[in-house]
């Protein structure tokens, strides 16, 4: 693989994230992040949707007349989280009825309109479908560590497992009820955005 | 004092560029600044004029008028610990429980916010900045008093790091970071944070307690629509009733206010127009009272003596960074704070009090209120320059 090709992987997981650099796809990012298990079959689904919208679209690239690009791209969008839906649905119902509305609202993810639009309807398929992969990890990673410490911290457990032991609570240790509220997720991420500016001095605007 | 001023003289040296410790530097530099006004306080060029007083007097001075409240609220901690167990107590004792109770809340609350800040002092390389001085001891003040120490510790940390280092410190923070710790603690821990155990020492660790003893504060009773349990006007006015440490009495904040009044510090415009909403609020919730809801007829000006209420028009409110800065704007968002803490307070069963609400939300707004009453003047001059 090429070096370009591999930054079209690796760009969008640190130096061009959607969630901490771009800001997209925020809303996710707070709702389903209570809990680990929920935040990594999201993270999964988006991946698939992301991965398969930019292929096909980038297939039909040179067919889909300009003026109404936006509903063509709606459509495949809309059929491929139908599918995971149903897939869900049928493989993991706990999860899927936890998730609710949220792998529905994969469709209005602007993380995926915005690849399709910026980088689908421009290049060939392979790129493409690196170009999804790679959005998609890097939407995954910020989803799955804003995950891990609001369970971890909020409910004193991972995927569902007690990790915080009896001995601490018997102590007086109490779980944080902050965490389990949707402004500590953005706290949360507002903290890796901190981290993330303060390690990569480059995308520190000067004005 | 003069040998004070000879040792900080004397080590001084070593603090400058060169120097043994100076990395040190800005730590040295906030104590000797707090111990003396240093010279420099105006441009040695120039026809410029300074008040000698700045903010480390100031903010002194906050501290001086919280003092009646603290030593209030160590004596009322101990009176009601007594009452609970059913005890007799002198003065004294009384008092030394209640010290015993609050000082440590103190300390932890300070080493953690003033720990907190010389971190990132150190990092930044800045001037330690004044303002958790106030915020040190208000914190404490407006907490209940079995708050476990290492939840004060760790919502005091994460109110100086996101409530004011990310927003560049002190004079820049856009909430008041004393009611965000609270906040905080409240939305995180809120079984330490609210219910009918917490507001007694003692209490909630299941010591004994005499028939007929309840430890649910005034607000908490009202709301339960428990109206006859209120204790009478004159001792809501003394604070002889349970509440977090410093909010009970409004006698003491009163002498408090006096302080911050005679000195200039705090906004008398603030203080009177958050009194002023309560009230009208208040006011209005008595002409629209029905039987099922005996709380909306609470008289307005108990409304004003209960809960922190009178604390957070004093202290909290006039805080000059978070507060509006036009003289217009003032009015509006103090009477705003009134007004939304008594909505809170009644309307909405799940927060007995809402005082901190109201003044956390207001801060938001207040750069709103400056911005419109500014473009307001704006217009009308423009217009008065054209006619």
């Amino acid at each position: 693989m090429s070096s370009k090709k591999l930054k079209l992987l690796s760009d969008p997981i640190n130096l061009n994230n959607p969630i901490t650099v771009q800001v997209l796809g925020i809303c996710s990012a707070l709702a389903v992040t209570v809990k680990l298990e929920p935040a990594v079959v999201l993270s999964l689904s988006v991946f698939f949707v992301l991965a398969f919208a930019n292929v096909i679209i980038s297939l039909l690239r040179n067919t889909i007349p300009s003026r109404i690009r936006i509903i063509v791209q709606l459509v495949i969008i809309a059929a491929l989280v139908i599918l995971v839906d149903q897939v869900l649905k049928a493989y993991a119902y706990d999860v899927s009825k936890q998730l609710s509305v949220f792998v529905g609202l994969i469709i209005t993810n602007c993380i995926i309109m915005g690849r399709l639009e910026a980088f689908a309807l421009g290049n060939k398929p392979w790129p493409s479908f690196l170009d999804g992969i790679g959005n998609a990890a890097g939407y995954g990673l910020i989803l799955i560590i804003v995950a891990f410490f609001r369970e971890l911290l909020g409910s004193g457990s991972l995927w569902g497992i007690q990790v915080i032991p009896d001995s601490f609570y018997n102590l007086g240790y109490e779980n944080n009820g902050f965490m389990i509220l949707p402004p500590m997720a953005l706290m949360v991420v507002a903290v890796i955005i901190w981290v993330q500016r303060s390690k990569s001095k480059e995308l520190v605007e000067t004005n | 004092m003069k040998a004070l001023r000879n040792y900080i003289d004397k080590i001084k040296p070593n603090f400058e560029k060169g120097g043994k410790l100076e990395k040190w530097q800005s730590v040295f530099d906030s104590f000797e600044t707090f111990l003396y006004v240093l010279g420099d306080t105006a441009p040695k060029k120039g026809a410029h004029i300074r008040d000698a007083i700045d903010m480390k007097r100031v903010m002194s001075v906050v501290v001086i008028a919280l003092v009646p409240a603290l030593l209030f609220g160590m004596w009322n901690v101990g009176e009601f610990h007594f009452l609970s167990l059913g005890e007799d107590a002198s003065f004294m004792e009384k008092f030394g429980h209640g010290f015993i109770r609050v000082i440590p809340l103190v300390l932890v609350s300070y080493i953690a916010g003033l720990g907190t800040e010389f971190v990132f002092v150190y990092i930044k390389g800045h001037e330690i900045e004044e303002g958790f001085l106030v915020s040190g001891l208000l914190i404490p003040l407006i907490l209940p008093v079995d708050v476990p120490l290492w939840m004060v510790a760790l919502a005091t940390i994460f109110a100086v790091i996101f409530g004011k280092e990310v927003f560049g410190g002190t004079g820049m923070n856009i909430v008041n970071p004393a009611l965000l710790t609270r906040a905080f603690l409240f939305f995180a821990y809120p079984s330490k944070m609210s219910g009918d155990t917490i507001w007694v020492s003692g209490l909630s660790g299941g010591e004994g307690v005499v028939d007929g003893f309840s430890g649910a504060t005034p607000l908490a009773s009202a709301a339960a629509g428990a109206m006859d349990k209120l204790p009478s006007t004159m001792d809501m006015f003394m604070g002889y009733l349970p509440g977090s440490i410093g909010e009970t009495s409004v006698l003491a904040i009163l002498i408090g206010a006096a302080i911050l009044l005679f000195t200039g510090v705090g906004s008398w415009k603030i203080m009177l127009s958050v009194f002023a909403g309560g009230f009208a609020m208040a006011l209005i919730l008595n002409v629209f009272a029905a039987d099922t809801n005996p709380y909306m007829a609470l008289p307005a000006y108990q409304h004003l003596l209960l809960g922190g209420f009178a604390f957070g028009a004093v202290f909290m409110a006039t805080d000059p960074v978070t507060g509006a800065q036009t003289e217009t704007g003032k009015w509006i968002y103090g009477f705003l704070i009134g007004f939304i803490a008594i909505i809170v307070r009644v309307v909405n069963p799940a927060y007995p009090e809402g005082v901190m609400m109201a003044i956390l939300l207001m801060n938001v707004f207040a750069p709103l209120i400056d911005h419109y009453v500014i473009q307001s003047n704006i217009k009308k001059r423009l217009k008065r320059a054209k006619a």
